[in-house]
């Protein structure tokens, strides 16, 4: 302990001494992957701006400009890098709105299970006994339903009683509630575990010694001694929520045409890949694939900086 | 500092009116038995065709009796797994006992709730063992040290509040500036000084320290002793004062509770039970203490283990290892005696003046 100095590190510095900075400084995979990460996010995020034109506005499409191919083949339009799809939408623009929807949906069910769960995990492990015994049957049960399967029921029983109008309609929210419910159990398993290690620990006891309610405890003290393994888990829930949108988009049950998601745009031109256009799957299926695994790949790095068994903080 | 202990010895035989009146925390035939059988789904068994239950328990501790009074550090002493600490986190209601009562200044607290217990954890706090593990390491020493004064005071302002941390942190001996600092950040002996801080920052009356010196270096251990005893002498503190540190006893304690198994053999004051140890076990513990003189007799040693506590031996729980044990040691539960000097032992062999 050094006594000369006084001065308290601010955040900034503290993050450039920490571990974490440490291994990211020397992990290249991890900084293309952020890299790009970070790029597709704010093309995404940015397209109303980056766009060329605006694939939900019906008096931009032109139908006789339909299927055409990207810039390096022959007979490609100079206004569509990227050629477009079977309705003549530009395919660059509707890749970066369709990326906004994927991500939103991702990031929107990502943060439901990550509510739902940790606030069941933390109640199961720290309060323990029936409580804990009710919740993680319950989890149990979620778990032995697939996320397809929630949503082909969910999905259905929607839009055989309020329409497909409606469910068109609130689409993205109700991707986001499916995907969110099907899969909360795996932070509220992972948080429960965790809070079963720390709540024993004096720090706790100290905690109650002095008058605390439980409440306090578990959001004030324990939960933040849990968070390593909650942010590990979501980047791997964040690019999983992205794929089960993207195949429940795939087989009709997501986005609708005229807001397509990544999954159906893939969708949409899956049915001209047999007569040549093969762009209009391939390359919403490439940005899908390299926003996934990026996504992964963050993920695979953070585990390893995290985890406490490999290194401890 | 003995002054305590010899007014103590100067009065040997407290009446029970006496007693009650100036004991700050009672503890009455306090049972606490931990299930090891699961949930009831695992306690079923099948026992010759039919199903019944089956439950087994450790007994953690079985009839404690102790007396703490105003302005004493009474220590509790006794080997691993003798239920010392469980006695020190049922009083601080971290456990509930499964039988007996614990009285704070008169009134029952054990079967109170938390909310209810909220007025007595401001008069009781409580110091625990690790020092690595006790402080939140999501919170800087400055919150750590806050959170208390904020739940106890909810009419302070943030002045009154900042200007008690920095007196707290001043009165342990940590320089104040370092509050914003994480507890990693510190050394095991000023961990222990800012969970100490922590303790005091309540102003409480009453301190439970479980083991407070044994995850410190040696070095260290008489420094956060001296601190410990300065506090008491400022604070007019009462302590019940977990360890295993025969020495520390001798030099921090007024009083000295021996467990054994669960129970307690001996409580005397600390002279007494340094020159004429009563309980057989307490002999044998003592003459275990390593001494430079090689005039005093060979230390005591006692044959076999420590018998398990889930299934504890009958009558009292030495006597499997007890040289002096008979027939009645064997069957029936020995309960504590006072003697002439006020020195309260159970053991048979002394009262039948065998010993």
């Amino acid at each position: 302990m050094t006594t000369t100095t006084h001065s308290v590190p601010s955040r900034w510095q503290r993050l450039r001494d920490s571990y974490l900075w440490y291994s990211f400084k020397r992990d290249y995979t991890a900084q293309l992957c952020l890299a790009v990460f970070v790029c597709l996010v704010f093309a995404a995020f940015a397209a109303p701006l980056l766009a060329p034109t605006d694939p939900y506005d019906l008096g931009q499409i032109d139908i006789l400009a339909s299927e055409l191919p990207p810039f390096w083949i022959d007979g490609a339009d100079e206004r569509y890098t990227l050629g477009t799809d079977a309705q003549g939408r530009d395919l660059l623009s509707v890749i970066l709105y369709g990326a906004r929807v994927s991500l939103i949906i991702g990031f929107g069910a990502v943060a439901l299970q990550a509510l739902i769960g940790v606030c069941f995990g933390l109640l199961a492990g720290y309060l323990g006994g029936r409580i804990d015994a009710f919740l993680m049957r319950l989890a149990d049960i979620q778990l032995s339903f697939s996320t397809l399967m929630v949503a082909i029921v969910v999905g259905a029983v929607v839009k055989a009683t309020l329409g497909s109008s409606f469910y068109s309609s609130y689409a993205v929210l109700m991707l986001v509630l499916i995907i969110g419910l099907a899969e909360w159990p795996q932070y509220a398993r992972t948080v429960r575990a965790s809070v079963l290690a720390e709540k024993n620990k004096e720090y706790v006891d100290a905690a109650r010694v002095m008058g605390l309610r439980s409440k306090r405890i578990m959001f004030r003290h324990v939960l933040p001694n849990t968070l390593s393994p909650i942010f590990v888990i979501s980047t791997v829930q964040i690019a999983n929520a992205i794929i089960s949108e993207a195949a429940l988009s795939f087989l009709g049950l997501g986005m609708p045409e005229t807001h397509p998601s990544l999954g159906s745009l893939i969708k949409s031109g899956f049915d001209y890949i047999q007569s040549g256009s093969w762009w209009i799957t391939m390359i919403p299926g490439a940005v899908l694939v390299v926003l996934v695994l990026s996504i992964n790949l963050l993920g695979d790095w953070l585990r390893d900086v995290m985890n406490p068994r490999l290194y401890k903080g | 500092m003995s002054s305590p202990a010899e007014a103590m010895a100067a009065n040997p035989t407290p009446t029970q009116n006496e007693k009650s009146a100036d004991s700050l925390l009672q503890i009455r035939d306090l049972k606490k038995r931990f299930s090891l059988s699961g949930d009831f789904l695992e306690q079923l068994r099948f026992k010759g065709g039919k199903l019944v239950r089956h439950q087994e328990y450790v007994h953690a501790i079985n009839g404690v009796d102790l007396d703490i009074k105003r302005g004493e550090a009474l220590c509790v002493v006794g080997e691993s797994g003798c239920g010392k600490s469980t006695v020190a986190r049922t009083v601080m209601g971290l456990i509930k006992p499964s039988e007996g009562e614990i009285r704070y200044a008169g009134e029952r607290i054990d079967n109170l709730s938390a909310r209810q217990l909220l007025p007595y954890r401001k008069r009781m706090q409580m110091i625990f063992q690790n020092p690595y593990a006790s402080l939140n390491p999501r919170m800087t020493i400055q919150q750590t040290l806050e959170e208390p004064l904020w739940l106890h005071h909810p009419d302070w302002n943030r002045q009154n509040v900042e200007a008690k941390v920095y007196d707290v942190m001043q009165s342990v001996g940590i320089d104040p500036d370092w509050g914003k600092r994480f507890g990693h950040e510190f050394s095991g002996g000023q961990r222990q000084r800012i969970a100490i801080a922590r303790a005091l920052a309540v102003d409480p009356e009453f301190i439970v320290a479980d083991e407070p010196i044994s995850a410190l270096d040696v070095s260290i251990q008489a420094q956060v002793l001296n601190l410990l005893m300065d506090a008491q002498r400022e604070r007019n503190l009462t302590y019940l004062f977990i360890t295993h540190d025969l020495a520390v006893v001798e030099h921090f304690g007024t009083r000295v509770a021996v467990m054994y198994l669960g129970t307690v053999c001996e409580i005397a004051t600390t002279a007494t039970m340094f020159a004429k140890p009563r309980h057989p076990y307490t002999q044998a513990l003592l003459s275990a203490i390593p001494r430079l003189e090689d005039d005093r007799p060979q230390h005591i040693r006692l044959s076999g283990e420590v018998p398990t506590p889930v299934n504890l031996p009958s009558g009292c729980v030495f006597h499997g290892r007890c040289p002096h044990a008979n027939a009645r040691c064997r069957e029936e539960i020995p309960h504590l005696q006072t003697q002439d000097d006020g020195t309260r032992v159970a053991c048979h062999a002394v009262e039948e003046g065998r010993l």
